[in-house]
């Protein structure tokens, strides 16, 4: 049957058949939409994939523009990384975690620090108080760092780290825990997330401003593609901005033009695009809405591909490849009817594995409540073994491809994030947009629809706002021993009375030195772990020479 | 605390009171006209500095770091930045202050938020009296921050001794404010950003508008890399000249850059105008403005609250409906019974 | 003229290093479309800054959010300052996540409502109208 023909049977279906039916039975809603606003219909035909060119759009595994997947096998040749972010307390408490979690099958590490760590500041600087461990490990020093992996052989696991404006430093600490147990750099494999962009947008957890981060970031894409040729130096993260509010496509157009602002600055630089571009990698976030998120994870993938050659003039086909992390979402977890979070979280799952994620954390179904319990953590990653060994959907390539729907979807979310790209790079790229609070204000009026969907009963979560019970809540839930926090200043204590204080008082100065010239800061910084200087000392250091970023703009 | 007490505290700068004193005023809460009399005599002492441009030009990081300078000087400031409030909701998200946090430990600086609250000149119907309730309470220069759009500049320089108009390069709209005729007002210009392309554009077109208007000195040679130079040096020619000739000064308000200038600048206008004679008649003007929007206010609600012109409004109105008589007799009808 | 002017003043603050602030900011919105106004002081807001902040903008309310944990330390920090410095008047709100059994600790400390996770922002809205004191 030819499109002509095929269009007017639509057309006879459309005000026929289904008209009918419709002036019967009225559809649940007059307009159906994903969260970005794009109308889904009824129904799907080869007519809405007519402008989809099979070799030139989606192509196949492995081969560009990437719309199937950057693996020619995918989770044929093996699974995804089973990474559950984790870490809490102490760097013995969380040292035992990830040995459980290794134990149990997880194959890649995923280190959570707390927020004193993220900002740079010691556990007994005054803005730590009440904060040491809470959301994550307090590191302090490299000997901390070394409690952290005691016993987990770095030459042997992946290891990804929730790093960003501090991230030379953690990464330099476990470069030199990797000397120590005599692996060297060349053989370590991991992540530092290193995005300080949606930091700015996003996340909050900045330090320098926007100009001497970027130096940062750009000072570790150096010195790793030299050194650490296989880490993963930035995962540019599209998963906050989606927490904080974002819709689908925003989430892949925010996330992309922050990528676009790293290539720059590293072209910038004096680094060749092909050098670096091979190490960058994402992290986006898995909803509900199962078919949107999986056209999403495509979507990104072509025009990531399609950036990196015609914008950037990129050669490597791994620079054009975007790998991704996975996390599912957190914003969605409801702390009523907690175990039904089990269910979303397999959704959200199963979405990330059919959008081709190379790794994947699942939440806890607790995480509304607090932060997660062992068994909790258990069950998160029995949801992926699940999904990997047993329900068949890892056995074929981009087993969506095809849907007339999903192809369709993909094309128009990136159609809708390319758009959005052109609009940040008139304002003058992410950094100039983020400047001007253009893009926190796009998230926060999303934000804010959403919940007053929810308020309105437009939009209904189950167990939230309809299907209520009375229930008590859980009990079991971690905490976090107080007491933490005086154990870490007790150690700095010590540490500060051990170590050798000229070696760290030159290694400071010569970073400080560094800092103020042009020098790449990566091997300054590692002397500095070396001589275990405390990570608030380093960032001290630069923070005196830097200065710190303050929010320019109210939204 | 009764409201003696309030305003004996508030003179005596105590922060609690100064700030409730301060909602006394805004709201116009009961017994506000006795507390107003009774700070009335403190006011006067403080030099009011208006700070106005268009959204984005960074008037909030300005105003924060002006705080510092002065501060840094061993003067006191008092801030009052005004965001819009919406007129569907009557709310306001008042965030001017994000970007001042970092003095609110410090007793030298008090910063108040408001909202226009329906009020359309850029600045709150208020805003007059809490510059007066800070003026009274000591601080030495009370700096307002403006909404940045619609008729702020012209209310603020009603207000202010001086006026700073901060312009940034890159907003696309700069060339509009100037077009506006807002550059009288403007005793001290701001060229804030001046690492973004296009601030000599900026600054020639200011310099362009003020020689116009035959305000610009025009000697100083290039303002790019005299902003110092051109505050000091432009003060004396003032005093000298018997006039003020605005100088156009370039910032980086993030990084304090250029503030220091602006601070002088705004110190030397003051100079400028005492030794001219001219505050006087600059509070003579705010004096008036004041009295007669109040009188026009009080008259406005003589109108509304008395049910007798109530309802002759409501039989005049009915009058010019139908075209029996145009609305400006009908005014002047009304005004004749509210007068006698 | 009787209180004509009356606006219901809230300040909206993230205390301690937590930079998650979606649930500050939709929470803000919601109360400045509710009519009232809403000082947000950002990220990053040690107790002390708070307080300060709260009796110069003499506010009525102060809504914390917190999503770290470090509620039980800088909470009761908050409530404690306002006491010291006479501002008991003022009523304190604190939202995130926030384990039940740590609630009634707060609310001794004086932590009017403790909105957790799923909270509508009307019923944030009504608690503020029905229970400012003063």
């Amino acid at each position: 049957m030819n499109q002509g023909d095929l269009k007017g049977e639509y057309g006879r279906w459309k005000s026929g058949t289904y008209g009918k039916a419709c002036a019967r039975f009225p559809e649940r809603r007059e307009r159906f939409e994903g969260s970005s606003g794009i109308e889904v219909k009824p129904l799907y035909t080869p007519l809405d994939v007519e402008r989809i060119d099979y070799l030139d759009d989606l192509g196949f595994p492995g081969e560009y523009p990437y719309t199937r997947g950057v693996q020619p096998t995918m989770y044929r040749g093996r699974f995804w990384t089973m990474r559950q972010y984790a870490g809490f307390a102490t760097a013995e408490e969380s040292n035992r975690r990830y040995k459980y979690l290794l134990e149990q099958g997880q194959t890649g590490l995923s280190v959570a620090f707390d927020l004193p760590t993220q900002i740079g500041y010691d556990s007994d600087h005054e803005l730590s108080a009440g904060e040491v461990g809470k959301v994550g490990v307090a590191i302090d020093s490299l000997a901390d760092m070394e409690t952290l992996f005691d016993g987990i052989p770095l030459n042997k696991v992946s290891t990804s780290m929730t790093i960003n404006a501090p991230a030379s430093m953690l990464l330099a600490m476990y470069i030199a825990v990797a000397e120590k147990q005599g692996v060297p750099a060349d053989k370590l494999n991991g992540t530092i997330q290193n995005d300080i962009l949606k930091e700015y947008a996003a996340r909050g957890t900045y330090i320098y401003p926007p100009k001497q981060s970027m130096r940062l970031i750009t000072n570790i894409f150096e010195y790793c593609s030299k050194n650490v040729p296989r880490w993963n130096t930035i995962s540019i993260s599209g998963y906050h901005i989606r927490e904080a509010g974002a819709t689908a496509v925003q989430e892949v157009a925010f996330t992309l033009a922050d990528g676009i602002a790293y290539v720059k600055a590293a072209i910038d630089a004096g680094l060749d695009v092909d050098d670096f571009g091979p190490r960058l990698s994402f992290f986006f976030n898995a909803h509900n809405d199962l078919f949107e998120e999986v056209a999403k994870f495509r979507a990104a993938r072509r025009l990531w591909a399609r950036i990196m050659r015609d914008r950037f003039g990129a050669k490597d086909r791994k620079s054009m490849q975007l790998r991704f992390h996975t996390q599912t979402a957190g914003c969605t977890l409801t702390a009523q009817q907690p175990d039904n979070n089990i269910v979303r979280v397999t959704l959200q799952a199963l979405a990330a594995v059919l959008g081709s994620t190379q790794s994947l954390h699942t939440n806890s179904r607790d995480e509304a409540l607090a932060l997660p319990s062992q068994d909790s953590v258990r069950i998160a990653l029995r949801t992926q073994q699940i999904i990997a060994y047993e329900s068949g959907v890892a056995d074929t390539v981009d087993p969506l491809a095809g849907s007339y729907y999903i192809e369709a979807l993909t094309d128009e979310i990136e159609q809708k994030a390319a758009d959005y790209i052109q609009r940040i790079d008139e304002i003058g790229g992410a950094p100039a947009a983020i400047e001007r609070g253009f893009i926190q204000a796009e998230i926060e009026e999303s934000a804010y629809r959403y919940q007053m969907e929810i308020e309105s009963g437009q939009r209904k979560i189950v167990g939230l706002n309809d299907f209520q019970i009375e229930e008590e809540r859980p009990s079991g839930l971690l905490k976090v021993d107080p007491a933490v926090g005086d154990l870490q200043c007790r150690k700095l204590e010590e540490l500060r009375a051990k170590r050798d204080g000229a070696t760290v008082e030159a290694s400071l100065a010569a970073l400080k030195r560094a800092a103020e010239g042009s020098d790449n800061l990566m091997p300054h910084i590692l002397d500095a772990v070396r001589a275990y200087a405390t990570l608030g000392e380093m960032c001290g250091v630069l923070r005196d020479v830097f200065g710190e970023y303050k929010p320019t703009v109210a939204y | 605390m009764d409201w003696q007490e309030i305003v004996s505290r508030a003179l005596s700068r105590e922060v609690r009171a100064v700030s409730r004193l301060i909602s006394i005023v805004e709201d116009r809460r009961a017994g506000f006209e006795d507390v107003y009399a009774a700070i009335y005599p403190r006011t006067g002492r403080a030099h009011v500095i208006g700070i106005t441009g268009p959204p984005g030009s960074g008037k909030s990081t300005l105003v924060d770091k002006i705080a510092a300078e002065y501060r840094s000087r061993g003067k006191t400031v008092g801030i009052v930045a005004v965001d819009p409030t919406s007129p569907f909701t009557g709310g306001a998200l008042l965030g001017d202050r994000l970007r001042m946090q970092r003095h609110s430990l410090d007793n030298g600086v008090f910063i108040r938020s408001m909202g226009t609250r329906g009020h359309l000149g850029g600045l709150s119907r208020a805003t007059s009296g809490v510059v007066d309730v800070l003026d009274a309470a000591g601080y030495d220069y009370v700096v307002i921050e403006t909404v940045g759009v619609g008729q702020s500049e012209v209310e603020i320089a009603s207000l202010a001794d001086t006026v700073a108009l901060v312009q940034v390069p890159g907003l696309g709209d700069d060339i509009q404010v100037i077009k506006a005729g807002v550059m009288e007002i403007g005793d001290v210009f701001v060229v804030n950003k001046k690492d973004r392309p296009g601030v000599e554009r900026v600054v020639a077109e200011i310099r362009m508008s003020l020689d116009l208007a035959g305000k610009y000195s025009g000697h100083h040679g290039p303002a790019t890399a005299m902003a110092a130079a051109t505050a000091t040096a432009t003060a004396t020619a003032a005093i000298a000249a018997n006039a003020w000739h605005p100088p156009i000064l370039q910032t980086m308000a993030e990084s304090g850059e250029g503030v220091a200038e602006v601070c002088e600048a705004c110190d030397a206008h003051m100079r400028c105008l005492v030794t001219d004679n001219a505050l006087v008649e600059r509070r003579f003007r705010r004096a008036r403005s004041e009295t007669m929007k109040i009188a026009s206010d009080l008259i406005w609600r003589g109108l509304a609250d008395d049910a007798r012109t109530l309802g002759a409004a409501e039989g005049l109105a009915w009058k010019v409906a139908r075209r029996e008589i145009d609305p400006y007799a009908a005014g002047r009808d009304l005004r004749e019974l509210v007068v006698s | 003229m009787m209180d004509e002017g009356r606006k219901i003043r809230v300040l909206v603050a993230k205390p301690g290093l937590d930079g998650h602030d979606r649930g500050a900011k939709v929470v803000a919105r919601a109360l400045r479309d509710a009519g009232m106004e809403v000082i947000y002081t950002g990220l990053r807001q040690t107790p002390e800054q708070i307080v300060a902040a709260a009796i110069q903008e003499d506010v009525d309310v102060v809504a914390m959010s917190i999503l770290s944990g470090a509620h039980n330390y800088l909470f009761p920090r908050v409530t404690q300052l306002l006491r010291e410095r006479g501002a008991d008047d003022v009523l304190v709100v604190g939202g995130g996540i926030i384990p039940d059994e740590d609630i009634p600790g707060l609310q001794e400390c004086g932590i009017a409502a403790v909105f957790t996770p799923g909270t509508s922002t009307g019923d944030t809205v009504k608690f503020i109208r029905e229970n400012i004191k003063r």
